[in-house]
């Protein structure tokens, strides 16, 4: 059957593009209608705005990619903003504090991905249920921790994360880009990343292949617990509080990104890169149905339809 | 089925194709994978729509475009991968679509239903309880199912695919038993098998496929063995088995008193170039063993020696490191990843010696991998073919491969020519017996006893958890080992 398998491939060719090809459509799109849309100002202003989501999504990529999902990355947000923030205020010399406070957010994002990954890896629950109950959890903690109240004065150089610049490019713009390039590399080259796709196509035979496939499921949630936990400080910095209901909903906003990128749900298939593009392009749609000043209802359902669209496109690659 | 034709974009499946088959019939249909056997029984069964042609039954043209429209007809396929509902019992699996309903609020009648379900499987000469998940169950007493759930819906024309592909001796003559009841009611039956030695026992006519057309029609009296091969793959083959000389070396592993699980008293032993035959009824244990050994089951238990030292494999890894590798019987489930290239399917148990730093070499991956892709002669454009399109014998190769490339020592395989193409099946045996001429000891289960008697050196019979006797190479035959697999030695010394 070669004709069969040269059509394949030739089809695969065209979609690996498509979305880039969506994407760039609705960047020309929006630059027509708006002449605000293709100002330096913007575009980077768009990218600070995906950021946040951003890096969580190629957390999420990872998580699945093994076909697993982590719902409790908004609530992941908001404890480990809302720690760091208050470890900010311990009186100590600010050269002490800032590392201490960094530090034990991201910590924090070790420990609720591990527990994550043992409950799904041990316990054999299913990472929906597992990471459903960590994001009330969290989300609970988090205004138990605070009293409710959000975390204010906090030291001037902390907003230096949130809303800084490096010649002009803003700081979580910056974070996003290493986050996507090292996670592109992890996955492409290592053997890490080999085994994470393995694991995600055929869980069974990965094992039987020789793969630790426990460290592999926990390796996952850690990572996308640990750039829940960054994004979730990032934040915290740019409103410069601990903000306990921060983060509401970015699970649904994260997944969605992943899922437009072209990952499969079922695991096993899916790009780093499809995931950038993803996020990019849904806050590509976003910054320009504002800046047409199309009402944040209406946006609602316009990504809501552009995400169908996306799904679709892919599952016509599929057959 | 007159003149069918279904075309695929770039292939045409079906060209011209015309079967017949008549009342209380069985009518064969043989050719290898990609011959076009499923399409046709897809298309009769209403799963696939044709192209061209018309099918009639009973002399009425009829025209229907779904499985259920098919079902009205009279027409069932039972496929080699069963379509029941695991979880569901066997009188739901029976009835499901067709359920039988008490009373006005609909409510399912359970005890009817059990009822008619064991009716119906006593009817083919069954005892499986009704009324426990499906997936509790033997892969016999589901095929059982399957058919109890087409003699349910009144059926005239029954399609099997591979009806025999793991099930064992005893249970293929039940099998053939119900079959010839079914003959007996006027049923008509087409009969998938790669298994020639079947056709002949079980067949009336026989219907050769090759590359979507149809080769030739004939009773099953006119024809031979060698005659349907040579239709088959279009040339002749010199014979099934090819020779190799055992030159065994020294044990390189040994199995004392393995108990766990299934397992109780496994002594085994295997020795270099050494090809051991583990034979047994479904169940009985055989692919048990090969997992304990492989590190894939705990054992509760027992030595496990390779090369005279004693092992403990906690992880598949840890066997796979000792250079022992295991080809799982169903190799699309638990042996490869589907949508993965060839070259990561076999460099995936083996990749720290590719490895710069932490980054993959992929200059090196497409290196070694090409060598095995050669040596092996994969069928595929280029190593970077995803596995999914590739047969079932290509896809053997591909896990081979990767077994060759971890460098192993001792290579299990679990029913390695399952649902493989008779050609194909012949270069399989072929690879082993390479393997075993460079000093690789070999372990080959398989429920096709002349396979085993073709290639094996030793043949070790095991029955209900426990081994029950072994036989050498002078001894082979298919009833000694039936008679060994059918004879728990626990229950036979009690006597």
């Amino acid at each position: 059957m070669p004709t069969k398998i040269r059509d394949f491939k030739y089809f695969e060719k065209i979609s690996e593009f498509s979305l880039a090809i969506v994407f760039l459509f609705e960047v020309l799109i929006f630059s027509q209608l708006s002449p605000f849309f293709f100002s330096a100002d913007n575009l980077l202003n768009v990218t600070l705005q995906a950021s946040i989501t951003a890096i969580i999504a190629a957390g999420m990529t990872f998580v699945i990619l093994t076909a697993g999902i982590d719902l409790s990355v908004g609530s992941l947000v908001a404890f480990a903003g809302v720690l760091t923030t208050s470890m900010l205020k311990i009186s100590m010399p600010l050269y002490l504090v800032f590392p201490m406070a960094l530090l034990g957010g991201i910590l924090f994002g070790v420990v609720s991905g591990g527990i994550a990954g043992v409950f799904v890896t041990k316990f054999r629950i299913t990472p929906f249920i597992v990471t459903l109950a960590l994001m009330t959890i969290w989300r609970g903690a988090s205004f138990v921790y605070t009293g409710g109240r959000p975390v204010w004065e906090l030291p001037d150089a902390f907003s230096f994360l949130g809303a800084g610049r490096i010649l002009g490019i803003p700081f979580p713009t910056i974070i996003m880009v290493v986050v996507f390039v090292i996670s592109h590399i992890v996955l492409t080259k290592t053997k890490f990343g080999r085994y994470v796709y393995a694991v995600g196509g055929n869980l069974e035979a990965a094992r039987l292949a020789g793969i630790n496939t426990n460290f592999i499921l926990t390796s996952v949630y850690i990572i996308s617990g640990v750039l829940s936990a960054i994004s979730g400080i990032l934040l915290a910095s740019r409103v410069n509080s601990g903000q306990p209901n921060a983060g509401l909903m970015y699970e649904l906003d994260v997944i969605a990104a992943v899922v437009v990128g072209g990952t499969s749900l079922f695991g096993g298939r899916g790009t780093i890169i499809g995931t950038f593009i993803g996020a990019m392009l849904i806050a590509v749609l976003k910054n320009g149905l504002n800046l047409l000043n199309v009402g944040s209802y209406v946006q609602q359902i316009v990504v809501g339809v552009v995400i169908l669209l996306a799904v679709l496109l892919d599952q016509l690659r599929q057959k | 089925m007159e003149n069918i034709s279904k075309r695929y974009p770039g292939v045409l499946a079906l060209d011209d194709v015309s079967f017949d088959l008549g009342k209380g019939e069985v009518h064969c249909l043989l050719g290898e994978n990609g011959a076009g056997k499923s399409t046709l029984m897809k298309i009769l069964s209403g799963a696939l729509v044709k192209d061209d042609g018309n099918i009639f039954i009973e002399e009425n043209a009829v025209n229907y475009h779904s499985p259920s429209e098919a079902q009205k007809l009279g027409i069932g396929i039972i496929y080699q991968d069963f379509k029941l509902i695991p979880e569901l019992t066997a009188a739901d699996n029976i009835f499901l679509g067709s359920e039988i309903i008490k009373n006005s609020f609909s409510f399912l009648d359970k005890e009817k239903m059990n009822e008619f379900a064991l009716k119906a499987l006593e009817e083919l000469g069954e005892e499986i309880p009704a009324d426990i998940p499906v997936n509790k169950l033997s892969v016999a007493q589901r095929q059982m199912i399957e058919i109890a759930k087409a003699t349910q819906r009144n059926i005239r024309i029954l399609a099997m695919d591979e009806p025999t592909a793991s099930l064992t001796n005893s249970e293929i003559e039940n099998l053939f038993k119900v079959i010839r009841k079914l003959k007996s009611r006027g049923v008509g039956i087409i009969y998938i098998s790669h298994r020639l030695e079947e056709i002949f026992e079980i067949g009336d006519r026989v219907t050769v496929m090759r590359d979507g057309k149809k080769i030739i029609t004939s009773s099953i009296k006119d024809t031979g063995i060698k005659e349907l091969i040579k239709q088959m793959v279009g040339r002749e083959l010199a014979s099934e088995f090819p020779e190799h000389t055992a030159i065994m070396g020294e044990e390189i592993l040994n199995l004392e008193n393995i108990n766990g699980g299934k397992l109780t008293d496994i002594n085994l032993k295997l020795h270099r170039g050494e090809i051991l035959g583990l034979a047994g009824l479904v169940g009985a244990g055989r692919s048990e063993v090969a997992r304990v050994i492989f590190g894939a089951d705990k054992i509760e238990s027992g030595k496990i020696k390779l090369e005279g030292k004693a092992q403990k494999f906690r992880y598949p890894k840890d066997a796979i490191n000792s250079g022992i590798a295991l080809l799982t019987e169903d190799r699309n489930l638990y042996g490869l990843f589907m949508e993965r290239s060839i070259r990561e399917n076999v460099s995936v148990s083996n990749l720290s010696p590719l490895m710069k730093g932490i980054f993959i070499d992929k200059v090196e991956e497409k290196k070694a991998v090409g060598k095995y892709f050669d040596q092996l002669q994969i069928k595929a454009p280029t190593q970077e073919t995803k596995v999914e399109n590739l047969s079932g014998g290509n896809r053997q190769k591909v896990v081979l491969a990767r077994w060759l490339h971890t460098n192993s020592k001792i290579i299990i395989f679990d029913e390695p020519t399952a649902g493989i193409d008779i050609g194909v099946k012949f270069e399989i045996y072929n690879l082993i017996n390479r393997l075993v001429e460079r000093g690789i000891g070999v372990i080959i289960i398989s429920s096709e006893l002349p396979e085993l008697i073709g290639i094996a050196d030793r043949i070790v019979v095991m029955c209900e958890g426990r081994i029950s006797g072994e036989l050498q190479k002078k001894d082979f035959s298919q009833e000694k080992i039936l008679k060994l697999a059918t004879q728990n030695p626990e229950k036979t010394y009690a006597h």
